[in-house]
């Protein structure tokens, strides 16, 4: 899905601006955010702590106002609209889960709020717990539930409002690996079957790249980038966005002729980098990125137009289903490369051996050009 | 060398509940004495004469009524003032906060003694006649402290993601509080009031100060031990401590079952 493709936002957020102070000193923890999420959309708010993805989400929601811009649901300006008169609803990073009523009291506590009769809540609340797999243990209360069910509750309490966005800060965090994984795809599988915008709060790249539509990469306040998961792992538009997602390589040097909307940086003798770049010119500094499992390693010489550069390995650390190498240019520069063990050969390597590193020019990056 | 560690323990602790249980069983038992002097000092012999002559005594009768009233509706009072007071200390952040901590540390770290001359001088200056309105005063302004402090413990513990969530599912301010937020800090809330019952039924010195002419339980039992304390005295006791005990065993089984349900 691209920018142009949505068509009516559920969620549109306009040069959204937040100001905190505190002791004396305002801080600004959203620097001006705009953003259109469209209707059905699984959309990621990226970014590590303090980047202002909670902030931003929590103006959504209406606990916290904007100091300036605008939100809009639906076409609508709720800029100033208390949170319980919002058609959103929010699954919490603690669930805040209320401990003195069952599960069906907890999940039927929006739909009461609304005055909703009450066989009709009775079939809802069942209903949506059928969905996310907690049928059966209504009368529970939830410190009776382990960490998975409590945070099925949480999502269940929220969707039988029908909201028109589900806003989640980070609902994941306080599951094992093993859980977050299951519910990575459980949460995937309910917003496929309900057909709600979901808003998706985290700090945990792999997550936002398994389950969403759209990310927007968020860094010191502001949206770094915007762009579907392979987008973002691809092509990531700045040196930021290239280290938080993923392992990237980050190579740099001179360029030395331009051939075909390609820069060449020549690195002396039978060493290049041949990377894409349209706005660069000879003499001009660049920098690139090439993800790891795009390289490939070998001890003799590497044929044609690839990007080839020599280096020395300086770690094996063996994985299993891949092999990492870490490898030092002849530039001085430190490289990851993976391999996939998928043959039981030998590996390529061993510590301190000369190797060759190779790649398409079309799976190397240059940022800001 | 375990072993000794253990019994000494054992001990220790059978020796600690006999220091506190004591003195009630004393109470307890007196209320039991077959005694036929004015001084209920001497173990007589076994009776529960006491107990069908509870209400004899027309004037002790007329102080316990007094007592209870006096706990019943400063204990209201305190527990609706203290625990908003306790909310707004734990909840928010204002100016004059730490003002307010400290008068709370204040009222309840003044002496007594001081405390209650004091409202006796200001009652007198204010003109205001001594009685039973007066205690209640006292009795509300000495307690509210505990309360306060009781509560905002229970509020500063409660995650504030529980009341954004009842706004979020649609809850008003009013209903947010009587759904989630009161039914949270209910134990802290029962806790101070059990205290300010307590504290208020057997105070003896501020009220002593600002009763006037009204008698309550504690000046009954005060004034009597110069010519001599009948054995409904201990009764009395015996039936307040039974009543107390009650109330703890409830609030005991209650929190069990909210754990167990």
């Amino acid at each position: 899905m691209t920018e142009n493709q949505v068509v009516l936002p559920a969620i549109e957020l306009v040069s959204l601006v937040k100001e905190f102070t505190a002791h004396g000193e305002t801080v600004q923890a959203v620097k001006g955010v705009d953003l259109r999420i469209g209707e059905g959309e699984f959309f990621s708010l990226l970014g590590p702590s303090g980047c202002g993805k909670t902030t931003t989400m929590r103006m959504i929601a209406g606990f916290d106002e904007p100091t300036s811009g605008e939100v809009h649901l639906h076409g609508e300006n709720v800029t100033g609209v208390p949170p319980n008169r919002r058609d959103v609803n929010m699954v919490f990073q603690s669930y805040a889960l209320f401990p003195h009523m069952s599960v069906a009291e907890n999940v039927a506590f929006g739909l009461r709020r609304k005055g909703v009769a009450k066989d009709e809540v009775t079939r809802r609340v069942g209903e949506i717990l059928e969905i996310v797999g907690l049928g059966g243990r209504e009368k529970r209360r939830p410190g009776e539930l382990s960490g998975g069910q409590q945070q099925r509750v949480a999502l269940a309490r929220a969707l039988v409002n029908n909201p028109r966005a589900l806003l989640l800060d980070e609902p994941l965090a306080a599951l094992d690996l093993k859980l977050r994984q299951t519910m990575q795809v459980e949460l995937k599988r309910i917003q496929r079957e309900v057909g709600i915008t979901f808003v998706f709060v985290t700090h945990d790249q792999g997550e936002a790249l398994t389950m969403s539509d759209r990310i927007a990469v968020m860094n010191d306040g502001r949206v770094e980038q915007l762009g579907s998961p392979r987008e973002i792992y691809e092509h990531p538009a700045s040196k930021f966005v290239a280290g938080f997602i993923g392992t990237s390589n980050l190579l740099s040097g001179t360029v030395t002729e331009l051939r075909d909307g390609a820069a060449v940086i020549g690195l002396g003798g039978d060493e290049r980098i041949v990377v894409p770049a349209r706005t660069t010119k000879v003499g001009s500094e660049l920098e690139l990125t090439v993800r790891p499992e795009k390289i490939d390693m070998r001890t003799e010489e590497p044929d044609g137009g690839r990007s080839r550069v020599r280096g020395t390995v300086t770690e094996v650390i063996y994985l299993g289903t891949s092999t990492n190498y870490n490898v030092r240019t002849s530039t001085g520069a430190e490289v990851v490369v993976f391999t996939q063990n998928a043959s039981n050969a030998n590996d390529i390597a061993v510590r301190g051996d000369s190797v060759w590193l190779s790649w398409e020019p079309r799976h190397s990056y240059a940022i800001g050009a | 060398m375990k072993l000794l560690k253990g019994r000494l323990l054992h001990a220790y602790t059978l020796l600690l509940v006999a220091w506190l249980v004591l003195p009630i069983a004393v109470m307890i038992a007196f209320g039991f004495n077959d005694t036929s002097s004015k001084q209920n000092f001497v173990w007589e012999g076994f009776t529960f004469e006491w107990y069908a002559r509870l209400f004899e005594k027309e004037d002790l009768t007329r102080a316990l009524v007094n007592s209870l009233l006096i706990a019943l509706l400063s204990t209201v009072v305190t527990t609706v003032i203290g625990t908003m007071v306790g909310l707004a200390l734990g909840r928010f952040r204002f100016r004059g906060q730490g003002t307010s901590n400290f008068v709370l540390f204040a009222a309840i770290s003044t002496p007594e003694l001081v405390m209650g001359s004091s409202l006796l001088a200001m009652f007198v200056q204010l003109n205001t006649p001594r009685g039973f309105v007066t205690i209640l005063l006292a009795h509300v302004m000495f307690s509210i402290a505990f309360v306060a402090v009781t509560v905002r413990a229970r509020v500063v513990g409660l995650d504030p993601s529980l009341e954004e969530a009842a706004a979020d599912l649609g809850a008003s301010g009013w209903t947010t509080f009587r759904l989630v937020t009161l039914p949270m800090i209910m134990p802290g809330v029962m806790a101070g009031a059990m205290l300010a019952f307590a504290l208020s039924v057997d105070d003896f010195v501020i009220t002593n100060f600002t009763s006037g002419s009204t008698v309550t339980f504690p000046l009954w039992v005060w004034s009597s031990t110069r010519t001599g304390t009948p054995p409904q005295v201990n009764v009395m006791g015996t039936l307040i401590f039974a009543v107390g005990v009650l109330v703890a065993l409830y609030n005991l089984w209650s929190a069990r079952r909210r754990r167990t349900t």
